[in-house]
Parts: structure tokens; C-alpha cells; sequence
């Protein structure tokens, strides 16, 4: 359930109603949520709520987006809620895995929050295994896109437009009947489940997802946001864009710890 | 996943979710699969027993809600042994409540006559204050247990005027730092606190990107979210056994406005640390 931080004042902060609502799905590489920091820390997003379950392993920590002493003292838990009402912009970030068999609960509580929030659109950031592309696959651009039919019939032809690659459906039974399609989306986590139920709810959401293999993500990550930014226009293009995502201090070490002087 | 060397391996997956076999699994579930599924479920449900003060036990969400001042928990062997030495006595505190669970790693039982080693979940009260609450919590509880654990003790008791001060340990091996954990000097304690609180923590802040998981962190997630103050005060360590050292790496504490008024007689603390460490021993066998 969301949880607003500030329980007194003004409900403004956590009036989502006609915005784009950022969400990552826990996926291969975490490059949905490497993307999200890297919102949340360029435009300086402000923590507006919680979102309180039982279906995230718990963790806490201090402030990942800090930037000086003064602010890195705010404590963070597995899932939390920003928000920048300049771009009318939320972003949900979750940065824990689920706890077993907890997936689907966890699907449905966010689904009738987003509906409940009045939000306009959902964008789902993920990513699939880069090692289950096909032929075809394996040439041109590692991105893709998915749209409910709510929101083909808002954008669709801005995908056609920016040049942008649908993600393809995969024959059911390989090599047996090529006719049946599915949607097949592997190491993209709760992405396949949380598209087919937007579209049976009516929810107006947009998958963007990078093909990727675990490793260093940071790369993964840019290449995402970019590709948002292609449709959101967060940050101007005329620049080089890449340049403008800020890291966030939490970014640190991602690779261990130093190594100790006596090793060599 | 292929690696540079060509080999192929199958790389654990970050999405936590195999959807297309779980898809599979909930087709093909059959009566009886519910049935084990439902029966694991129960065996794994967490009972906190409460002892009112009459005597008689009872469940935990039956009756009022505790009126609760201070909550104290001490997570973990070492963590729990601390307030054991310098906190607790059979003369000012009564135990009021246990836990029951059972998981992959550890039971616990409703027996209050516990060793340190032992896998145990016990809740005390002050006797002269009876808002003030302690928890030693020296079993595991397994990542399905966490909220529910949450939200059976924590929903016995009345929020307002609630601080809560959590102490627990983890292997310093888990502490990320520009050098090598070789070189610290270990243990050492860091702090996490929610933003309510405000009085003077006993240690530095925990810096990122180092992060508190399990029930230290379910337990201050919960303050954080409802606005409790809480703090987490967590010593990293190099033994993952009773040890003194470890034990009195918690010792800045005592001074802290929490434990002042709670702290024993010095001379207790030592003859019980010292006991702990003899029976440490006794457990030990040629095994490390």
C-alpha cells in the first residue's frame, strides 16, 4: 500500500492524477532499476511515500541519492515512491527482490494502486536475456517496446515515428507449430505478467526493455533512459545525452571493496 | 549465459521469477500440491505468545494493546547476549512473551530457560516500568516470516510515545569500503536511524552504499514507514559465534539516553560475561 511521507499538510505531493508513473520490474542485470536511479538522481526527485508490502525482501539504508552531508542522513526502505511535478512525473523504485510466491499479490496491489492514483500512464522499465534472442534478434537494436491497446491508440503512431522495434512474440511450441505467438519475455521478472493484466484492466502501459546479460549494467542502464528520453523528452537531445544522467553516490563500489595492500 | 571463455553456465537470475515454469506449475497444481502447499504454510506461521500478568498465556492479538515506551530488540547471539550481561536480570524484568517458529534453520520452543546459543525469541518487561519493553531475538527468521513476526508483535502495542532501538550484528566481509575490510579495525558499530528520531546516536551513521537486511531491517522499515523513532544500532563483526569482544563492542550504548536508567552493576556484567564464555566453550568441539 502507498504511504504517504508527509501525513499532515496538503495531499498535493502524492496527487498523481495525469502523470507518467516510472516503474522498474526486477529483472536481469537490474537495468530497470539502475534506469530509475538515474531519474531520480538527475532531476533531484523528491520522496513523497512509501510503498509499504510484505512481498519485497526488506532492506533499508541510508539516502542513495546524496549529495552532501546534510542530506544523507534520510533513511530509505525497499520500495519507495518520488515525484516531479514539473514534468508531472512519478517514479516508483524498488530495490529488493520478491519474496517466494509473492509475485502475483504484489502485481495486483500495484495494478489498484495505480488505478486508484488516476495515474495517465505506467512505463515499466526491464530487461530480457540477451542469450535467448533469436537470429534476427541478434542484429540491430537490443531494444524494445510493448504497448497496451489503451495506450496504442494514444501513441502508437509516435513508436512508428521514433523507429522504434515492438518486441516480438515467439512461437508457443518451437519447431512443433509456428503459428501460435506468445509473449515471451525471459529474466524480464513480473514484466510478461504485469502487461497481460494492464491490457485486461484497461491500464494505458508502455514496456520499454533492453536485451542484456548480468555483469556491469551501468551501460545497460544509459542505454535505457536514453531510450525513454527519445519518447519523454525528460532532458533535451540536441546535446549528448548520456553526459546528462547523473550517477547517483549510492553507485559506489558495485564491485567489491578495495583490495587489501599485502595482495601484492 | 555464455561466458568469455565460451563455457555456457546457467546464471541465477536477478528477476527472482521463473515465470514461465511457475505459469506451468500453477496449471498443473493439483489438490494434493495445495494441500502441501497450504500444510508448509501453516507449519511456518509464527505464534507470539503472550503471558499477561494473571499468568494465563494467550494469543497475541487477543486483549488490549500494550501500552509500550520503550521497545529494546537484540538480534542475533551476540546481540542478545549484550543485554543479557549489562541489561537483563531475573530480579527487575519478567519474561511476558515468546515466540514460536519453526523454518529451515532454526526451531524455537515456548521454554524460557534458554542457553546463549540456543535458538530462542523471549520478550521481557520491566518490573518498576512496566512501558518498557525487551525483545532477545537469537533465531532466525526466514524472509516469509519477517512481516508477519512485524506485525504480531508490533501489533500488540500502542504506537504513540514508542521508541524503538534495534542492536544486531553481521560479518564485517558485508561492509563496503574505498579499502579492504582486512584493514579495519573490526568489530565496529554504525547506526541507521528513522526520522523521527532525534536524540544523539552512539556511533557513526551508516554510510552508502552498505545496506541492513532481514529482521533488523523489516523491523525498521516498519518504524520508518509509521513514523516511530527508531534506531538500528549494528555491529560488524569478524566472528560469527559468542564473542566477547563482539559482545562489548555494543558497550557505547550504555551511555546512550535509552539504556542509562537500565544499566546493571558492573561486577554482574563481567561474572556473566565470563560464564558466557565458558559455556561457549563447552559447545565448542574440534570444529570451527
Amino acid at each position: 500500500m502507498f504511504v504517504p511521507c508527509d501525513r499532515g499538510g496538503d495531499s498535493a505531493s502524492s496527487d498523481f492524477k495525469g502523470s507518467t508513473l516510472l516503474v522498474p520490474a526486477v529483472s536481469v542485470g537490474n537495468v530497470g532499476q539502475l534506469a530509475a536511479d538515474l531519474v531520480i538522481s538527475t532531476f533531484d526527485m523528491t520522496k513523497v511515500g512509501y510503498f509499504y508490502t510484505d512481498c519485497l525482501v526488506p532492506m533499508v539504508g541510508n539516502n542513495p541519492y546524496a549529495t552532501a552531508e546534510e542530506n544523507s542522513m534520510e533513511l530509505s526502505i525497499n520500495a519507495e515512491v518520488y515525484s516531479l511535478p514539473s514534468k508531472k512525473l512519478v517514479v516508483l523504485q524498488i530495490r529488493s527482490p520478491f519474496i517466494k510466491n509473492k509475485y502475483r499479490p504484489f502485481c495486483q496491489t500495484l495494478l489498484s494502486w495505480v488505478k486508484s492514483s488516476k495515474c495517465a500512464r505506467v512505463v515499466l522499465l526491464s530487461s530480457s536475456h540477451a542469450y535467448q534472442r533469436d537470429d534476427e534478434q541478434l542484429l540491430g537494436t537490443p531494444l524494445r517496446y510493448l504497448l497496451t491497446p489503451d495506450l496504442e491508440k494514444a501513441v502508437g503512431g509516435l513508436m512508428q515515428e521514433l523507429n522504434w522495434k515492438e518486441m516480438e512474440k515467439v512461437a508457443a511450441y518451437p519447431g512443433i507449430n509456428d503459428t501460435e505467438k506468445v509473449l515471451h519475455i525471459p529474466g524480464g521478472g513480473i514484466t510478461k505478467l504485469l502487461f497481460t493484466e494492464s491490457c485486461s484492466k484497461g491500464i494505458q502501459m508502455a514496456v520499454l526493455l533492453k536485451f542484456c546479460s548480468e555483469g556491469d549494467n551501468i551501460p545497460d542502464a544509459f542505454a535505457l533512459v536514453n531510450y525513454l528520453n527519445e519518447w519523454l523528452q525528460l532532458i533535451k537531445s540536441e546535446v549528448n545525452t548520456s553526459s546528462q544522467w547523473k550517477i547517483p553516490s549510492s553507485w559506489r563500489l558495485l564491485f567489491g571493496n578495495g583490495l587489501p595492500p599485502a595482495l601484492f | 549465459m555464455a561466458t568469455f571463455f565460451g563455457e555456457v553456465v546457467v546464471a541465477p537470475s536477478r528477476a527472482g521469477v521463473d515465470d514461465e515454469e511457475s505459469a506451468e506449475e500453477a496449471c498443473e497444481e493439483t489438490p494434493e500440491d495445495r494441500e502441501i502447499r497450504r500444510e508448509l504454510k501453516k507449519k511456518r506461521e509464527i505464534d507470539v505468545l503472550w503471558t499477561l500478568k494473571s499468568g494465563a498465556s494467550s494469543e497475541g492479538s487477543a486483549g488490549e494493546a500494550f501500552v509500550c515506551s520503550k521497545f529494546i530488540i537484540a538480534m542475533g547471539h551476540n546481540a542478545a547476549a549484550f543485554l543479557s550481561s549489562f541489561i537483563l536480570d531475573s530480579v527487575c524484568w519478567e519474561v511476558v512473551g515468546v515466540v514460536k517458529l519453526w523454518n529451515e534453520w532454526c526451531r524455537t520452543s515456548n521454554t524460557t530457560n534458554v542457553l546463549p546459543t540456543d535458538s530462542f525469541c523471549l520478550f521481557y518487561r520491566l518490573i518498576s516500568d512496566p512501558t518498557v519493553f525487551l525483545c532477545q531475538c537469537s533465531c532466525y527468521v526466514a524472509e516469509d516470516q519477517q512481516f508477519q513476526w512485524l506485525e504480531k508483535v508490533f501489533g500488540c502495542m500502542r504506537k504513540e510515545g514508542l521508541q524503538v532501538t534495534i542492536l544486531s550484528t553481521c560479518p564485517v566481509a558485508d561492509y563496503k569500503t574505498q579499502e579492504s575490510t582486512l584493514t579495519l579495525p573490526s568489530p565496529f558499530l554504525k547506526a541507521l536511524k528513522t526520522k523521527e528520531f532525534k536524540e544523539q546516536v552512539c556511533c557513526p551513521l551508516l554510510e552508502q552504499p552498505n545496506i541492513v537486511r532481514d529482521l533488523p531491517a523489516a523491523v525498521l522499515s516498519y518504524c520508518q514507514v509509521w513514523q516511530i523513532p527508531a534506531v538500528l544500532y549494528q555491529c560488524y563483526t569478524d566472528v560469527i559465534k559468542l564473542d566477547t569482544v563482539t559482545i562489548e563492542a555494543f558497550k557505547p550504548l550504555l551511555s546512550s539516553k535509552i539504556l542509562k536508567s537500565l544499566v546493571k552493576d558492573v561486577s554482574e556484567s563481567t561474572k556473566i560475561l565470563k560464564k558466557l564464555l565458558t559455556t561457549n566453550e563447552t559447545h565448542n568441539n574440534i570444529y570451527i
